[in-house]
């Protein structure tokens, strides 16, 4: 085995990819001289991603019935190797994403960097910012545990005080009037399922929109 | 946009590149061989059932009659416990000789109960009929009815319990 056989395999995959023409759209782009608040988007990606990651191995051993949900939970982390770790991972990193993403807003914000061309790129970044913390919300409910049940009580409740559909609202986020079995599990559907979803469909939209004009300027004083 | 430059020198951003390849396999380990583990790790477990169970004094049964010992064990799978109840015969013969039978009955598990009215062990669900000792009488049950593997200890009756 030699390099050039890795390269003949290489050669192969890009005659009929064209890698590089996605590696130089996607990564050799011209980026204005910025700071290190522009690392905020990639960090809220990234933390995404692991979320994802992470989320995906904790539905191996989670099971969204009240009977099982604290028990499962008490499994991944006494029962697992590493079930706390990746616990852990999704746990902190759900509180670190809400943050991030918040500051990587309000640095866009205040550079004003939602302006023309970048409005949708800021709509899309909007949805991200609301699907994220539904994220954190539906999340919240799952360990099933007092803290759990009565976070998702009171947030419940705040829907409820809606005027004149405030009492539909509640009913159909709890499914029912109590929180029950039924609201354990569309919140996990919601969680797992609906939310990621349109997490997935915002991002892409987002890093196209990125791709295709570049990331803005710091504003300069006369501007 | 690439330019090769004739230094022989890394350039800086070859060097960016190989750190960047180098840190990310080093977080890609971190979070990867974790998860191996995380995943295989219920297999690695062993749940074999191997263990003596004690039925009580040997004088506490009478002789010539099988007497019925009942006891539960608790198997634990994940977050799921699951109770399984066990029922045992433990027969003494005249001669000092022992047997103890398990009472599911080998057709199709139900559970025997012995009647010394037909001196047999009768299967409610297929009339089944074993014999004292475990023999099958009458009916459909393939084979005898089946024996623990016991010992005596200190006047008491242990059988050994093994599964898996």
């Amino acid at each position: 085995m030699s390099g050039n056989t890795a390269e003949k395999i290489f050669a192969w995959l890009e005659e009929r990819l064209g890698l590089e023409a996605i590696y130089a759209t996607v990564l050799d782009r011209k980026v204005p001289k910025v700071n290190w608040w522009f690392t905020l988007g990639s960090a809220s990606l990234f933390l995404a991603v692991m979320q994802g990651l992470t989320g995906v191995f904790l539905t191996m051993y989670y099971v969204p019935s009240p009977d099982k949900a604290y028990d499962s939970i008490q499994y991944i982390m006494n029962g697992v190797a590493f079930g706390w770790l990746i616990r852990g991972i999704h746990h902190w990193g759900a509180s670190l994403m809400v943050i991030v993403v918040f500051i990587h807003m309000l640095r866009t914000f205040f550079y004003g960097a939602y302006k023309y061309p970048r409005e949708i790129t800021w709509l899309t970044g909007v949805f991200l910012l609301l699907f994220t913390l539904g994220m954190g919300f539906t999340g919240y409910l799952l360990p099933w545990n007092q803290r759990a049940f009565w976070a998702t009580t009171v947030g419940t409740e705040i829907v409820g005080t809606v005027p004149f559909i405030g009492d539909f609202l509640l009913k159909a986020l709890r499914g029912g009037t109590d929180i029950s079995a039924v609201t354990l599990a569309r919140f996990f559907s919601a969680h797992i399922w609906i939310l990621p979803a349109g997490v997935v469909l915002m991002i892409s939209v987002h890093m196209y929109l990125i791709i295709r004009l570049g990331i803005s300027n710091i504003p300069s004083d006369e501007e | 946009m690439t330019k090769k430059t004739s230094s022989p020198n890394l350039s800086r951003r070859d060097f960016s590149k190989i750190v960047m390849a180098f840190l990310g396999s080093i977080m890609g380990a971190i979070v990867g061989i974790p998860i191996i583990g995380y995943i295989i790790s219920p297999a690695l477990k062993t749940q074999t059932v191997d263990e003596w169970v004690s039925l009580g004094a040997l004088d506490g049964y009478p002789i010539g009659t099988p007497k019925l010992f009942s006891f539960t064990r608790t198997k634990v799978n994940g977050w799921e416990r699951t109770t399984n109840s066990f029922g045992v015969f433990v027969l003494r013969k005249s001669g000092g000789e022992l047997k103890v039978l398990s009472n599911v009955c080998t057709h199709l598990s139900c559970r025997v109960k012995w009647s010394d009215e037909d001196s047999a062990y009768l299967c409610p669900c297929h009339d089944a009929q074993f014999a004292i000792d475990g023999e099958v009488i009458y009916g459909p049950p393939p084979h005898p009815m089946y024996e623990y593997e016991f010992k005596v200890e200190e006047g008491n009756i242990l059988i050994h319990l093994t599964e898996g």
